[in-house]
């Protein structure tokens, strides 16, 4: 395989280490004024996007790393961050709906159908609505083989062995391309983007497309009926005597 | 920290968000010989006997502070504590006030650094103002010897006894007494701790103006008694300035309630200012009054590899231009730093940067519109890399990598001790001769024999707060020895004085430092302090044998 091109999901999510609160409606989950980075198993999807390339620039082979992000203006930023970590280029979908697991599975099928890659990169899921579909129903949607939650990449001819993260060990699975992966934790570090490829990345080309032009229904399937934060932790409780602990648990906590 | 990185990591691997709470970031303990302080022989102060080394190494249990340094002597005009003593505590406090227990004690009676032990037989954990004045004014009047301790990181032994003063713990004085959302003005009980204060204020949009890597253990108290510097010193200004009040007790029980929350107030001599940086050695701080900046809602990271220490300047005055109101800090490692990093810590595994560079900066900006401080930023770092003022850099685009940068900052002294042994200097010096310092040293070290991959010193580093001109000064070494001590002191101090700085600019005197203090002090203002103290604490109860040089 000397010549591939990858295209890669970025989606934009409420930073991970945001402490994420429920709008005053309880409808959803607060994003304004909350800081957005991309998706960290996306992050980690880019990182093997650009492994691939380094790996095959070694034996003079060639690879085009397109990022893909579907969603309001501001996604913007996330592909400047792929651009900046090193795709070569960028595909905005800017619409300002909400979007569900299919709606994105249909929008990157119709990217696949104008871009042609040999193979598509998705984290295994995004960490705001944790509904690991998406990347599933892609290959559904373009009936091409998948290989989800991986942990190591192995490129040969028109192939790929993905070692997969699965419950009680590892699955080794074998891929003619074009195939859709999905990536789990263990699979690399993302890299930092560096000052000279920040700079180098404004110029590169990011095309923007619209939901109309792809000709697709993003029409949610789901209706979200409430959102609700967990109950509060409870403070511990100092007991003076073991009869204390007992009345407690017998009377407060009903365990007893 | 470490372990927040990578717990953060492992946390996403369930997919699930984990709610952001920090790790405290307490100082690990562990069975590090740190550097030992070799007093030395000075002009206008007598000469002080070295300390003897042969006991330190034996066996687990620590020397005793008062064995290890035996120019210290006893003040025999202090009391020891008896059963009748005891009775009295236990009424004021309670008996879960009290500790006796000698396990318990440890903890209290030796640093974080493990440097110093003392002799301690009681620990008093008042929970009141009222308490702790019923306290001292008991020991004043019974000349017994005290020392307050908030949440034991400091690093020059100011707050574990020497000998056998009763430990009085802030522990039990933790509760926030009141915050004014407008003006930001906290008030709070000294022994708060620092990272739970700034946990309260981050849900209110605000922010403790001070951060230190101590910050899950230390308490606010102390923080003031010390007058700690830290990482936001560069932007918020130190605490000198944001201290708006102060509650004491002094040492005859006299409860001196100046918990202003007024920024102005020029109404006699500020006495607040006496007590910040004291060390305890006038009075015991019970209570906080400090100024809350607003949290910034955007933060930016950015680290920077520089091959000479003359470009690290250029960046930093340049930050100043270009940066200005949103700056909040500028840090600096040298290369030596980020490689005992990498070989110690698991922050360090990856090199941020593609290849090696003599110099690294962090940068952090915080600011309220994250579109300005970007554009800002980016315009900044353009024009560094486009005149070549820095050669490389990356950019922290999330939250994870923005720790993830910070935690190769605040590894370093975690990293220096573990080679086995650290000699900690922390000074204040200007800024175009700040590297010079480490630089002498080194070839003083090399020239002398003792720095090499199979020598004693492994490697000295510098970091630390350029935006503040205080170098962290760490000599690591494989393990304490007289002779490397003896070319590094008196050396270092009187390379500092010569150059006009300080021997301390954030970690205090202490017991390490009360010896050299002249380097940075004339006598006449030393003479000064000595009579603030003599008429303050007549009977010198108050953190005794630290701070000032012994007559």
């Amino acid at each position: 395989m000397s010549n591939l091109r990858i295209l890669v999901a970025c989606k934009r999510v409420v930073d991970y280490a945001v402490k994420i609160r429920v709008n005053a409606a309880g409808t959803a989950v607060e994003t304004a004024n909350v800081k957005h980075s991309m998706n960290p198993f996306d992050e980690i999807g880019t990182e093997q996007a650009i492994l691939i390339k380094e790996a095959l620039a070694k034996s003079k082979g060639t690879a085009e790393i397109i990022a893909v992000s579907c969603g309001p203006n501001k996604s913007q930023e996330t592909l400047r961050t792929a651009l900046a970590m090193g795709a070569d280029r960028a595909i905005h979908v800017e619409t300002d709906e909400e979007l569900q697991p299919l709606a994105v599975a249909k929008l990157l099928r119709a990217v696949v159908d104008k871009e042609k890659p040999d193979m598509v990169i998705l984290g295994k899921q995004a960490i705001d609505d944790d509904s690991n579909q998406t990347g599933q129903m892609l290959a559904g949607l373009l009936n091409w083989p998948q290989a989800t939650f991986a942990s190591k990449v192995e490129l040969a001819e028109k192939a790929m062995t993905v070692t997969r993260e699965v419950d009680g060990g590892v699955e080794t699975v074998k891929t003619a391309l074009p195939a859709i992966l999905t990536t789990d934790l263990r699979l690399n570090v993302p890299r930092y983007a560096s000052l000279p490829n920040i700079m180098k990345a404004k110029k590169k080309p990011l095309a923007k497309l619209t939901v109309a032009e792809l000709g697709v229904d993003i029409k949610p399937r789901i209706e979200t009926l409430k959102v609700a934060e967990p109950p509060k932790r409870q403070g511990g409780k100092i007991v003076e005597s073991v009869d204390d602990l007992v009345d407690k648990l017998k009377n407060e906590a009903k365990v007893l | 920290m470490l372990s927040t990185a990578v717990a953060a990591r492992h946390l996403r691997l369930a997919g699930a968000r984990a709610a952001s709470k920090l790790q405290p970031r307490a100082p690990l303990l562990s069975h590090t010989a740190v550097a030992f302080a070799t007093p030395t022989v000075r002009n206008a102060f007598r000469s002080l006997p070295r300390a003897t080394f042969a006991s330190v190494a034996s066996a687990d249990k620590k020397a005793f502070t008062a064995d290890q340094y035996p120019y210290l002597k006893r003040d025999q005009s202090f009391k020891k504590l008896t059963d009748g003593d005891l009775d009295y505590f236990k009424s004021v406090v309670g008996l879960s006030g009290v500790s006796q227990d000698e396990e318990d004690l440890e903890v209290f009676n030796i640093d974080w650094m493990q440097k110093y032990r003392g002799q301690s037989k009681l620990v008093l954990k008042p929970s009141t103002t009222e308490q702790v004045s019923k306290i001292l004014k008991y020991c004043n009047d019974n000349k017994l010897a005290v020392v307050p301790q908030g949440g034991n990181t400091g690093l020059v032994g100011g707050g574990v006894p020497v000998f056998d003063e009763i430990i009085i713990s802030t522990a039990n004085m933790s509760s926030v007494r009141s915050f004014d959302p407008v003006s930001g003005a906290l008030v709070c009980d000294a022994g708060c701790i620092l990272e739970v204060l700034d946990n309260y204020l981050a849900e209110q949009g605000y922010i403790m103006p001070l951060d230190l890597g101590a910050k899950g253990s230390c308490h606010i108290g102390g923080n003031v008694a010390t007058n700690a510097g830290g990482l936001r010193l560069l932007r918020y200004g130190s605490l000198h300035g944001t201290v708006l009040g102060l509650e004491v007790v002094m040492p005859d029980g006299t409860i001196l309630d100046n918990l202003s929350t007024l920024r102005k107030d020029n109404t006699g001599y500020d006495l607040k200012q006496l007590f910040i940086g004291s060390e305890g050695t006038l009075g015991i701080i019970t209570g906080v009054s400090i100024l809350a900046p607003k949290r910034s809602k955007a933060v930016n990271v950015a680290l920077l590899g520089v091959s000479s220490f003359d470009q690290v300047q250029a960046a930093f005055k340049r930050s100043k231009d270009e940066l200005s109101e949103i700056l909040s800090a500028f840090e600096f490692f040298d290369r030596a730093s980020i490689d005992l990093v990498k070989q110690h810590l698991v922050a360090g595994k990856n090199d941020p940067l593609e290849s090696p560079h003599p110099f690294y900066v962090l940068i952090e900006t915080s600011g309220s519109n994250k579109d300005h401080d970007d554009e800002k930023l980016n315009s900044y770092l353009e024009g560094l890399l486009t005149d070549d003022i820095v050669q490389d850099g990356v950019v922290a685009q999330d939250t994870t990598q923005f720790k993830n940068l910070w935690a190769i900052r605040e590894g370093i002294p975690e990293a220096c001790s573990k080679t086995g042994s650290v000699y900690k200097y922390d000074l204040s010096i200007p800024v175009p001769v700040f590297y010079q310092m480490v630089e002498d040293m080194r070839a003083r070290l090399e020239k002398e024999g003792v720095l090499g991959e199979d020598k004693n010193v492994r490697s000295v580093v510098g970091f630390g707060h350029i935006g503040d001109g205080n170098l962290h000064l760490n000599i690591a070494a494989k393990s304490y020895s007289d002779e490397v001590a003896n070319i590094i002191e008196p050396y270092v101090f009187e390379w500092t004085a010569k150059h006009a700085g300080s021997i301390s600019s954030e970690h205090g005197l202490g017991l390490f430092k009360a010896p050299h203090v002249h380097y940075s002090k004339s006598p006449s203002m030393l003479a000064l302090m000595r009579r603030i103290k003599d008429m303050l604490d007549p009977n010198g109860i108050m953190n005794p044998y630290k701070y000032l040089p012994t007559e």
